[in-house]
């Protein structure tokens, strides 16, 4: 025994192991993925919103997977500010076309990509959102313009069904 | 731990003691020999264990009323706090009971700091320690949630969010730890139970905690090591308890102040309005124990970096032990230490302060030097004092500190020794 050897034992260790690691993580995967989200909250994934009540100038609230979504209906003048801003201002450099498909209409979480708070209209140095939590300032198009948040705030998948709906989700 | 065998007095004692040695234990428990030089900052130890005690008798009576529902929890608070016999003193003792574990517990995390008591031999007590500051922050979080108010639902949120800044997997993390995609019901369920998990964690990692004390025994004012027993110690029993009971009415009459005569004052307002996923508070501040950390999240204007910072400033601490290079462990004789000490808590009291405030303009600049100071200090100054400090000689033993200089010739000889050294 004084050669280091491979030898039936040491195999059978080995194979003893794995199986056991096996067994121990197909035990173990289902204790962790039930905190994932459910069948019946995945189920909640898609809202239509009717948006013909609002004015232009105007933000209204939906609540989409249990989180505001913001549909500002913008200006002209805010549009114009929206198209006018240089990419090279951006932290998170994104055209205003790329955002709102149609102008008109803002589509977007209303979460601050920082930690998750949910910011104020027309609040901040930028004439957009302000986020109270960590002070985040927003502009019209929802991008990241001053603070701690790293990212612009999120454009859902959302389309229009017809002239006054729209389908997030 | 006491030398002498112990042997049970009565006959049954002695055949219970022989299958189980329980009656040893509470001999060891009682004859323990403690440095008859504690002062009263030694006496939190035991009103720690006390506050434990109170938050699991409290809650598990809450936890009877209590429901974990989103949409029955906030009504169900209501209900203990109306309707339910003494709900009302029950849920202020266990509301307040968390504020005073915590302000009990940086009394002790100062005290073992002053007196260096984190240091050789005593690390694993000091580790075991941070610890179960990580779980008690845990727990408070975790309990803060469950009442459903706007404070705990914005809290839950802000906290969960803070895993979304690691790379990658972030946003995966939590979305499991939500069981959504926005803190919910599964969310409040499984906070619920994990609430009641974590004090049961702490009492275990609690008795670890003592049993590594009982190991190399008490550090003391003097920070020297003692022979045990010998005339520099007294028993644990009636001496420490005798006095442990008293600083412990003393504790209790402040416990008994905010539960009876404020008993909102450490919490929020704005979280006895039900949780409302579309509005944020204006103002969103975790309670008044959590602000030191806050603000050191908040002064790095980067999200991962600021997680990463915050995270940092508690886990440096279970790094002090070697961080920290001076042999010597009492600020009593380490002059420049003990200011540096001082400055550390007025850093920490600085950072809790303007993490409560709006985190802008000259709140902002405070939190960020703060910030820079608070690692510095540990980073820094600690591993560079321990080589540069001119240190005052330390007594041979705990009755020359108290009498001053030393009857026998041999051992003043060996401290003339000692302090040309």
């Amino acid at each position: 025994m004084s050669e280091k050897k491979t030898n039936r034992r040491d195999f059978l260790f080995t194979a003893t192991y794995a199986v056991g690691a096996v067994g121990v993580g197909a035990t173990v995967w289902p204790m962790i993925d039930q905190m994932n989200p459910d069948a019946s909250v995945k189920a909640l994934a898609s809202t239509e919103v009717d948006v013909s009540s609002v004015i232009p100038g105007n933000t209204i609230t939906v609540l989409w997977r249990g989180k505001p979504v913001f549909i500002r209906r913008r200006t002209e003048d805010e549009i114009a500010e929206a198209k006018s801003v240089s990419l090279k201002d951006l932290k998170h450099p994104e055209k205003d076309e790329d955002r709102a498909k149609n102008p008109e209409w803002l589509v977007m979480l209303g979460v601050c990509t920082h930690l998750g708070c949910v910011p104020l209209d027309q609040k901040g140095d930028y004439n957009g959102w302000f986020c109270p939590c960590h002070g985040s300032h927003y502009d019209i198009s929802g991008r990241i313009r001053k603070g701690p948040a790293p990212t612009n705030m999120e454009i859902p998948e959302y389309k229009f069904v017809d002239a006054n709906t729209i389908k997030i989700g | 731990m006491s030398e002498h065998e112990y042997t049970p007095k009565s006959k049954f004692g002695k055949w219970f003691n022989d299958r189980l040695p329980l009656l040893t234990l509470a001999n060891h428990l009682t004859d323990y020999p403690t440095p008859k030089n504690l002062n009263y900052w030694w006496t939190f130890g035991g009103i720690l264990t006390f506050c434990l005690i109170t938050q699991i008798v409290t809650g598990l009576v809450l936890a009877m009323h209590y429901i974990a529902h989103a949409d029955m929890a906030f009504a169900s608070v209501e209900h203990i706090m109306r309707d339910v016999n003494y709900g009302w003193l029950i849920r202020y003792i266990h509301a307040n009971g968390a504020s005073m574990f915590f302000l009990a517990v940086y009394i002790h995390i100062f005290r073992s700091l002053f007196y260096g008591s984190y240091k050789s031999p005593r690390e694993i007590i000091w580790i075991i320690g941070i610890i179960i500051y990580l779980l008690m922050m845990a727990a408070a979080f975790l309990g803060y949630v469950l009442p459903w108010g706007q404070m705990s639902f914005w809290g839950a949120t802000v906290i969960t969010n803070l895993f979304s800044a690691i790379p990658l997997v972030g946003e995966g993390i939590v979305t499991w730890l939500w069981g959504g995609y926005s803190v919910d019901n599964p969310t409040l369920t499984r906070f619920f139970t994990l609430h009641y998990l974590i004090p049961f964690l702490i009492l275990g990692l609690v008795v670890l905690h003592i049993w590594a004390l009982h190991v190399p025994g008490n550090n003391n004012p003097v920070g020297i090591d003692i022979k045990k027993p010998s005339k520099d110690t007294v028993p644990f029993h009636p001496y420490i308890v005798i006095k442990d009971g008293f600083a412990l009415l003393m504790f209790m009459i402040v416990f008994a102040f905010f539960v009876f005569y404020t008993p909102n004052i450490l919490g929020h307002a704005d979280n006895y309005i039900e949780a409302n996923p579309l509005v944020t508070p204006a103002h969103i501040v975790p309670e008044w124990y959590l602000l030191p950390f806050y603000a050191i999240l908040r002064s790095v204007p980067d999200k991962l970096l600021g997680v990463i910072a915050m995270l940092s400033a508690i886990l440096i601490l279970a790094a002090l032990p070697w961080l920290d290079t001076s042999k010597i462990r009492s600020a009593v004789f380490r002059p420049m230490y003990k200011q540096f000490y001082w400055i550390l808590v007025a850093d920490v009291l600085i950072l809790g302060y303007v993490g409560a405030m709006p985190a802008e303009g000259l709140y902002l600049l405070i939190a960020r030097i703060a910030t820079a100071y608070y690692f510095i200090h540990f980073l820094v100054i600690l591993p560079i004092l321990g080589f540069r400090e001119r240190t005052i000689p330390v007594p041979l033993s705990i009755t020359e500190s108290v009498l001053g200089g030393s009857p026998n010739l041999a051992v003043a000889k060996k401290k003339d020794n000692f302090q040309s050294q």
